[in-house]
């Protein structure tokens, strides 16, 4: 039996097509992933991330227990409803997911995970809450729904449906959160655009996605948010890291502090980490579509490399393929690689990410 | 919508349209599209290449999936809809017409072990089952 999100029927009235995804019965599409991921870059689109989960830890000094338990460091969260995007390590420096971490007070964290890793991620939470923090109080929150609302007219079409979140939400920076009645308004996303990620209540959220629907915002599967994410250059995890990879070597050590004398878990792997490989993009020269998985072949200075793509696919925006790919740390951005697809070998360009931000293409 | 009855269609999802002159136009079903999803790259076999009945022959990729396209039929490559190339999404738009490229027949016999169009739409509804 596939897990469904309080927005299940609202897509299924939606003429949405429903695809398996980890166990969620999830919207792929509503009609045409283009025309979503396109709404998305010039308007204003919504996804129903439900599926992902909300975890709230509560009691005297959490801020202590998240210092040892993500590899970010949270005492950069010093304003309420500031945000830090941060990997939880295994102690071999292995990522056991991404997440989102919002403090609301020293006694309230909210983190956000992943809906394939969540069962782990909590059981490996209250594993390290007995071991360091017994007192602290976690809780999953599965009685709440979310909705990212983005795009260049997100936000604006929000302060329509939710009366007074103008007013509340307007000077909100990037990477900020508030609360507004039963909606946490955070300014944050996977698309590379501006708008808002909404936590609220289950039970409002049908109402909330036919509001938003009423005043312009296209409803947009798991088909555009997975074109958009990448052209953000943003990592999805189990596809571009998992538990065999450390941050280091999948363009996330900018979320690792290595330099503060706090000890989290992972952090002497990483400092004894040979970072051999990198993740970098790419972008097709040759006609084709980059895709996961697919080998990356090369020579440089006589010697023979190899890498896999992680992420691949066309973007829309660009209108040609890219890729995320790991790659030995010796190509740099600007060489040439050759993709293997099926019998061919495609030509394609070692780029910087992101590939687009704000509706425009960077590369 | 409706599968054509002026076609025969393959199980591996390819619609096959003979002509007047003998030869036979070939392209990918509805289904096949609406499977798919976006279309946004299509490679096209060589003209003057021979094909064998189930060969792959060209490349249907979708922002999803790349798939194969299987030759219906034996024959020669005699002309391929090269400005699909550049537009993919015409198959989307309007599969019937979105042909992929004309074959001439080496084997004519083939084209009677093709599927109707109730056999085939009989074959589309199982799947959805």
């Amino acid at each position: 039996m596939l897990k469904m999100t309080p927005l299940n029927q609202t897509h299924r009235d939606m003429n949405a097509k429903m695809v398996d995804f980890g166990g969620w019965d999830m919207p792929l599409h509503y009609g045409s992933q283009l025309d979503e991921h396109h709404k998305v870059r010039q308007d204003a689109g919504m996804f129903d991330v439900s599926h992902m989960l909300p975890v709230d830890i509560k009691g005297d000094n959490v801020r202590s227990f998240l210092r040892r338990l993500v590899a970010n460091n949270v005492d950069k969260l010093t304003l309420p409803g500031k945000a830090l995007y941060s990997c939880m390590l295994t102690p071999q420096g292995g990522i056991i997911d991404d997440l989102i971490i919002y403090f609301l007070s020293e006694t309230w964290f909210r983190i956000v995970v992943n809906a394939g890793t969540a069962d782990k991620d909590v059981a490996w939470m209250l594993k390290q809450r007995d071991a360091l923090a017994p007192h602290l109080e976690i809780t999953p929150r599965r009685d709440l729904a979310m909705v990212a609302v983005q795009g260049p007219n997100a936000r604006t079409k929000v302060w329509q449906v939710i009366p007074g979140s103008q007013s509340a939400t307007e000077e909100l920076k990037l990477f900020q959160s508030t609360v507004v009645d039963q909606y946490f308004i955070a300014r944050t996303g996977y698309t590379g655009e501006d708008g808002f990620e909404i936590i609220l209540p289950a039970a409002d959220a049908p109402a909330f996605w036919k509001a938003l629907h009423a005043v312009g915002v296209a409803p947009a599967g798991l088909g555009a948010r997975d074109t958009l994410r990448l052209e953000a250059g943003m990592n999805l995890y189990g596809q571009d890291m998992d538990e065999t990879k450390n941050p280091l070597e999948s363009g996330l050590a900018w979320t690792v502090d290595l330099k503060s004398e706090r000890d989290f878990i992972g952090k002497q792997a990483l400092l004894d980490a040979l970072v051999t490989q990198q993740l970098i993009g790419l972008v097709l020269i040759d006609r084709g579509v980059l895709r996961s998985h697919q080998q990356v072949v090369g020579q440089q200075n006589g010697v023979e490399y190899q890498g896999e793509i992680t992420s691949g696919g066309f973007s829309p925006t660009m209108n040609q393929s890219i890729a995320l790919a790991r790659l030995p740390v010796q190509i740099a951005v600007g060489d040439e690689v050759d993709v293997l697809v099926r019998d061919k070998k495609l030509r394609a360009k070692v780029v910087k990410y992101p590939f687009v931000r704000n509706g425009k293409a960077l590369v | 919508m409706s599968i054509p009855t002026n076609l025969k269609y393959s199980k591996s999802h390819e619609w096959v349209k003979p002509e007047a002159d003998g030869t036979v136009t070939v392209g990918i079903t509805h289904h096949a599209q609406e499977l798919l999803g976006d279309m946004v790259f299509i490679e096209l076999p060589e003209v003057g290449r021979t094909l064998k009945q189930k060969e792959e022959c060209a490349v249907a990729e979708s922002v999803k999936a790349a798939a194969d396209v299987y030759s219906p039929i034996s024959g020669e490559v005699i002309a391929v809809n090269s400005p699909l190339v550049d537009e993919p999404g015409k198959i989307n738009e309007d599969a019937y017409s979105s042909w992929l490229f004309k074959l001439k027949p080496s084997n004519t016999a083939e084209l009677d072990g093709l599927l109707d169009a109730a056999t085939y739409t009989e074959l589309v509804e199982n799947e959805d089952h």
